[in-house]
């Protein structure tokens, strides 16, 4: 089983469309979050996800001039979390809260405006180009390529990509034990379900929400930070590339689904990188010009046959 | 005489491209204004609308797909047949969901159309796209139309070839653009007949209560289906004319989502949405900003380098275009939320009758 088919199988298609599928899936838990309590399609959190990844990229930069240190690019996150937290704050009070009673569409209309203003911001401030996030070529982890290749299995794969499984993991245990266990978790599972029932029965929405949009800053930041360590370059349009797989999984899990966006945005990136996959004959099954395009044929396909996600998430 | 030359021609191509601008946002008038649709996909139709054009108007090209050199209007009628086809086939699947879903769906198929465009090289060219796109009046001057029928019928290539010699070079700008206002007038006057048809009312009447409309016997999915594809072929023909104003498309660059989805909305929000005169006044606006701000963004970067002689201006001019996008989208924030009709709102109840009252007013005279 495991020669020559296996070796490139796993290590050039599984594990990248499973790292792919990590990103994706950090960054619908907002998606899914925001879509199921706020009931509105932000658009904006794409973008949110890229200037996490560029205010860490700073923070970075800006220890390494002044103390000499390079320090890790999750390290740097914690910070940029912070200011991208303020950033959904700050959004929502200006843009999205004026419209919480009007039609949904309006608000979907702001954070469209959002999304253009954010990226305009980052393209003045950081310039147009790409910028470095890593330097260097990532080797793959070589204790666990001696391991596995002493079994007869040899992965390749960078630690890059290991810290992304582990955060990854770490994250959604974490964000599964704040809804299930905690009274916030629990809070926001109901205004999902139904606002006014919520509201009725004494849970403070405003607090709801504050605490969705900072699990969703921190799963954007995440999701944009690993991306950036992934693709080890930064670029303005990494957000908007983003956006489409990202809905696409939270609608294949069922808006107001975490897990199921969790699950989704696994699905969608390893359909990204299997569908480049030689299947038949020796030429990809599809180009790799087109893998956006799958994400957005299973969300296509989705809706036609079950709007309401895999996991029964809420249809509108 | 010179200068007034050039003020005149820069005159003339703002109206050119405001409107352009006016017929995109005239069809996402009748998807956003009439319907209620929310489409963050222009730049898709108006991509497919360009595309169509180029293929079958272009002479005959090895970089390309044909080009099948065919007339001009019947490009530009097959560039909106073409979106059409491509917004009834997404609509179909999404209208009968809650309007986020067809915004997902259509800022994707937008993505889908320029990722086609970009991949598909043996068509469409690819990254480098279709240039020598022939543009109206502008053409005749080309040797394979002058040469052919029916300006054949009137004089020789040579007779023709002396005759735009001896024109100014700029003769044909006049013309071109005075078509496109003569095909925004057009669309104007249909969309207004539509408005206060019968067709027009059922739509307010969907668009403001929809389960009203349902009870009274409305087909809302069809007649919604029906708003976003005449709205898409109003865009792609929109697109047929983008292509001929610049005739060399690219799919990244040209197609840009920001520069066309997004000024339009602020075009149509800003204008009056549900109002096609505040959609065409809107676009010649914005696009007047748009254009001047720039002009105006370009000295002052000269004048801080001509007065600081030691800054370096470059990354200024880069990056000015950014600051502008921005502003322009904060501009959208503070209509939304302040000035919800825009400049000219909603003529309410829409009749054809005269003594209309402004949106908001449910009383008749």
């Amino acid at each position: 089983m495991w020669d020559a088919f296996g070796f490139e199988f796993v290590n050039f298609y599984l594990i990248p469309g499973l790292v792919l599928g990590c990103i994706y899936a950090l960054g619908a838990i907002g998606i899914t979050l925001t879509f199921g309590i706020l009931r509105f399609a932000n658009f904006a959190h794409g973008e949110l996800m890229m200037i996490g990844a560029y205010l860490t990229w700073t923070i970075m930069a800006v220890i390494t001039a002044t103390v000499g240190i390079t320090i890790h690019p999750l390290l740097a996150a914690i910070p940029a979390c912070v200011v991208v937290i303020y950033l959904f704050f700050w959004t929502d009070k200006f843009f999205y809260k004026p419209f919480r009673n009007a039609d949904t569409i309006k608000v979907v209309m702001a954070s469209f405006g959002m999304m253009l203003i954010i990226r305009s911001a980052v393209q003045a401030i950081w310039g147009p180009n790409q910028l470095t996030f890593v330097p260097g070529i990532a080797k793959p982890n070589q204790s666990l390529m001696g391991w596995t290749g002493d079994i007869g299995a040899m992965l390749l794969i960078p630690n890059k990509h290991l810290l992304i499984f582990a955060g990854t993991i770490v994250f959604v245990v974490v964000l599964s034990y704040i809804l299930n266990r905690t009274r916030i978790g629990k809070a926001m599972r109901a205004v999902s379900d139904s606002p006014e029932l919520a509201h009725v029965t004494g849970i403070d929405v405003d607090q709801v929400i504050r605490a969705t949009w900072i699990i969703g800053g921190i799963c954007a930041v995440a999701a944009g930070v690993f991306l950036a360590m992934d693709i080890q370059l930064l670029e303005t349009t990494m957000g908007f590339r983003m956006l489409l797989p990202m809905f696409a999984a939270a609608i294949l899990g069922g808006i107001g689904k975490p897990y199921g966006a969790v699950f989704g945005g696994l699905v969608i990136g390893l359909a990204e990188e299997l569908s480049a996959y030689p299947w038949i004959g020796d030429a990809p099954l599809l180009s790799p010009g087109y893998k956006t395009g799958v994400a957005f044929s299973i969300m296509v396909i989705m809706l036609i046959l079950r709007p309401q996600g895999l996991f029964k998430g809420r249809a509108f | 005489m010179e200068a007034y030359l050039g003020l005149f021609l820069y005159f003339l191509s703002l109206l050119t491209v405001g409107g352009i601008y006016a017929i995109f946002a005239l069809g996402l008038n009748v998807q956003w204004g009439f319907a209620g649709l929310f489409n963050v996909g222009i730049v898709g139709f108006a991509a497919v609308g360009a595309y169509t054009y180029a293929l079958l108007t272009t002479a005959q090209s090895t970089f390309h797909y044909g080009g099948l050199g065919l007339p001009l209007p019947i490009g530009m009628f097959f560039g909106m047949v073409a979106s059409a086809i491509v917004a009834a086939l997404i609509g179909i699947i999404c209208i009968r969901l809650r309007s986020d879903y067809l915004a997902i769906a259509t800022i994707g198929i937008a993505e889908i159309i320029k990722l086609i465009l970009k991949n598909e090289t043996e068509i469409t060219n690819g990254p480098r796209g279709i240039n020598k796109i022939p543009r109206t009046w502008e053409h005749f001057s080309e040797e394979r139309f002058y040469s052919s029928w029916p300006m054949s019928w009137f004089n020789t290539p040579e007779g023709w070839e002396a005759f735009f010699d001896s024109l100014p070079n700029w003769w044909w700008q006049p013309c071109f653009a005075a078509t496109i206002l003569l095909c925004m007038y057009i669309i104007y006057r249909l969309l207004e007949r539509a408005r206060v048809s019968p067709w027009g009312r059922m739509m307010t009447a969907i668009r403001e209560n929809e389960s009203a409309a349902r009870a009274a016997g409305k087909n809302v999915t069809a007649r919604r289906v029906e708003a976003f594809v005449i709205g898409a072929a109003i865009m792609g023909f929109g697109g047929a004319l983008f292509a001929q104003h610049l005739r060399l498309i690219e799919p990244t660059n040209t197609f840009d989502p920001a520069k066309v989805t997004f000024l339009v909305w602020v075009m149509l929000i800003l204008g009056g949405s549900g109002n096609n005169r505040g959609a065409m006044l809107g676009a010649f606006l914005i696009w007047t900003i748009w254009s001047a701000s720039e002009l105006f963004i370009g000295y002052s970067i000269n004048f801080i380098g001509y007065a600081f002689s030691s800054f370096d201006t470059t990354i200024l001019e880069t990056r000015a275009g950014f600051l502008r996008m921005m502003l322009i989208g904060i501009l959208m924030q503070v209509i939304l939320q302040r000035y919800p009709g825009g400049i000219i709102p909603e003529v309410r109840p829409a009749s054809p009758h005269k003594g209309q009252l402004n949106s908001g007013s449910t009383q008749r005279e």
